[in-house]
């Protein structure tokens, strides 16, 4: 009953347009902003920021990256990794090489150089679809990686490849502790992802999404392909840069081309599958999903007390099986159950 | 140049491109009669062969093995069909994707926990020695084991190629791959026509394990074949069984040949990306790669 939108009138554009529509949506999502900014600083536990919701928030950016891609334009892209190792490995460059550059312009210069590389591997889309552009965005991943292994001058020719990440300071604050790191973070996502929630509802992301559902067609009513293809490919791997840069700073204070591998860029797809294809909030929760999973498992292992090798197989069977499950019960993902249960939110307590 | 030497690569590349084309096979065997893109074909190749092996090291005879392995694929192969597939019939692709990702993972996991993570060695009976009346009359060093190895493929191809052109089940998969509901409504039973797809690809991953495992013994890496497998698949086209072969072939030489003469000048380790690269570029010149179907899209 709480929940009903009868009485709201839109007597203007301004108010017909605005990202949330119903006034019960903006009460939640001022509520959730100023829980996210106040009621967690003042409450979490330190290991409660540093294994779940840094690495949470990093990875919804990084979701949110590739949704733009897969869900909303339609192109499946198997080498988010690959991206997110160049905007990491951008940031570090950029840190290193010009002296007091600010953290927040290396970080958007990260995800520029990201953004060139997903332009450059973005073009066989011109030509393939499918699988096909699948399989061959597996060679992003492998080639990136190979290069930032193999060329010594991306890690600054250190011995093991494996690079301490420079200390994060704004303006003569350094970033050290737990909560400065999740406040850095939070700003930096929650920024893209107002960003983004406005792209995929203005110009460009109606066009993204007439491509995906039929790129013949949309180049047919005047939608040209090769900028709306590349513009996903620029602003995904945008995304997928500044994600990596953040996730090497912030979560695990070292930048090596190792941490970003296929595995990675499957947890991301997953992400973005479980949570729902073309759905900002979607990639939230998909990210939320798969960063709790293996922590709840670990923690449900460690009760019952068995062997490390075979918890460490049983979460691999189980993640698998969860997986299958999830697409079988909802191929849409966790963003749609939260629309159905919207839906009878409204109507509630009253069947139809 | 040394002309020896080259031919000694060349050689090398095509037995191992022989060896990539049977992982490819059991992706394009999927693929072609579901419509579903196995990921988890490098899982099977992985499972299979550590079945195989573990069976033996109970002391069973390699032949009983083997057949009680054959019997395991078909089972997994029923099963898969039975609790992920058909769950999942009329899902856009990408879900049925994804579903064998999570497959993949779970035969991982459930391999691991059966049998145990240690590299297992596995003895085929076949030396891994150069072959003398080669060396000898040529000069050229080529593997006994590596001709025999091309040689199982070469039957297995020419054996599935025959079944699915000359047999009902094959024309009745054929049919399927065409059209799911076409096939439905002439009263083809794709359950059952999956479930043996899906038994036969388990056969091939079986084969292709233990080539590959008695080679580098049966371990985890064996899931990576399948890695080596999608270039071949992009470059012969998903659909094309003569593809997976000649895209196995073109992918094997070239990869080695480049790792040889241009792997030096770079660095080395060349080998993971340049399939996908050479791949890729052939895309831009044929998108269905060289045996696919024309993809033709209407509005």
């Amino acid at each position: 009953m709480l929940y009903r939108e009868a009485g709201q009138f839109k007597s203007s554009y301004e108010t017909d347009s605005q990202i949330f529509p119903i006034r019960q949506d903006r009460i939640g999502i001022a509520l959730l902003v100023v829980i996210a900014f106040v009621g967690v600083p003042l409450f979490a536990s330190p290991y409660f920021f540093s294994a779940i919701l840094i690495p949470f928030l990093i990875f919804s950016l990084a979701a949110l990256g590739l949704n733009i891609l897969t869900g909303y334009a339609g192109q499946l892209s198997l080498g988010s990794a690959a991206f997110m190792a160049v905007g990491a490995f951008g940031a570090y460059n950029f840190m290193l090489r010009i002296p007091g550059i600010p953290l927040i312009a290396a970080f958007i210069l990260g995800g520029l150089c990201a953004a060139a590389v997903g332009l450059l591997f973005g073009l066989p889309s011109l030509r393939v679809r499918g699988f096909y552009l699948a399989a061959s965005t597996l060679a992003t991943q492998f080639f990136v990686v190979w290069a930032l292994t193999k060329v010594r001058w991306f890690t600054n020719y250190s011995s093991s490849g494996v690079i301490t990440a420079q200390k994060m300071q704004i303006l003569g604050f350094d970033f050290d502790t737990p909560v400065a790191k999740y406040l850095l973070v939070l700003v930096i996502v929650s920024t893209l992802g107002l960003l983004a929630k406005n792209m995929v509802r203005s110009n460009v992301g109606r066009c993204w999404m007439a491509v995906r559902d039929m790129d013949v067609a949309a180049e047919v009513i005047g939608i040209p392909l090769m900028k709306t293809k590349l513009l996903a490919f620029a602003v995904s791997s945008f995304y997928c840069g500044v994600a990596g840069a953040l996730y090497a700073y912030a979560y695990l204070g070292t930048v090596e081309p190792e941490a970003y591998s296929l595995d990675l860029s499957f947890r991301i797809l997953f992400m973005v599958i479980i949570g729902g294809l073309g759905s900002v909030m979607g990639s939230f929760l998909g990210a939320a999903f798969i960063v709790l999973l293996p922590v709840i498992l670990n923690t449900l292992a460690h009760t019952t007390n068995i062997s490390t090798a075979v918890a460490s197989n049983l979460e691999l069977m189980v993640f698998g099986a969860l997986i299958i499950f999830f697409l079988i019960v909802e191929p849409h993902g966790l963003a749609r159950l939260w629309q159905i249960a919207k839906e009878k939110l409204r109507l509630w307590p009253f069947p139809h | 140049m040394n002309l020896n030497f080259f031919f000694e690569v060349l050689i090398g590349g095509l037995l191992s491109g022989v060896m990539y084309a049977l992982v490819a096979l059991g992706f394009v065997l999927i693929y072609k009669a579901s419509g579903v893109f196995n990921f988890a074909q490098g899982a099977m190749v992985f499972f299979a062969a550590l079945t195989c092996v573990s069976l033996t090291e109970f002391g069973w005879p390699l032949w009983v093995a083997i057949a009680a392995t054959i019997v395991i694929m078909s089972l997994l192969g029923l099963a898969v069909e039975r609790i992920v597939l058909r769950p999942l019939v009329n899902q856009p692709e990408i879900s049925l994707f994804m579903a064998t990702i999570g497959l993949s993972f779970f035969i991982e996991g459930m391999a691991q926990l059966m049998w145990g993570s240690d590299v297992k060695r596995l003895d085929l009976g076949i030396e891994d020695v150069p072959m003398e009346s080669l060396m000898q009359s040529l000069n050229i060093i080529v593997s006994k084991f590596d001709v025999i190895a091309a040689g199982i493929c070469a039957l297995l191809v020419t054996g599935l190629a025959l079944f699915f052109s000359r047999t009902k089940v094959g024309r009745a998969l054929r049919a399927v791959a065409d059209d799911h509901q076409a096939a439905l409504a002439v009263g083809i039973p794709l359950q059952q026509i999956w479930g043996i797809v899906w038994s036969v690809a388990g056969f091939v991953a079986l084969v292709a394990g233990l080539l590959w495992g008695s080679r580098n013994g049966v371990q985890f890496a064996l899931t990576f074949v399948a890695l080596k497998a999608l270039p071949v698949l992009i470059l012969g086209g998903f659909t094309s069984v003569p593809g997976a072969i000649i895209g196995g072939l073109i992918i094997g030489t070239s990869e080695k040949l480049a790792e040889v003469y241009v792997g030096p000048f770079v660095g080395g380790g060349i080998e993971g990306w340049f399939p996908y690269v050479l791949a890729l570029l052939f895309l831009l010149v044929r998108p269905e790669g060289l045996f696919g179907e024309k993809i033709i899209r209407r509005i």
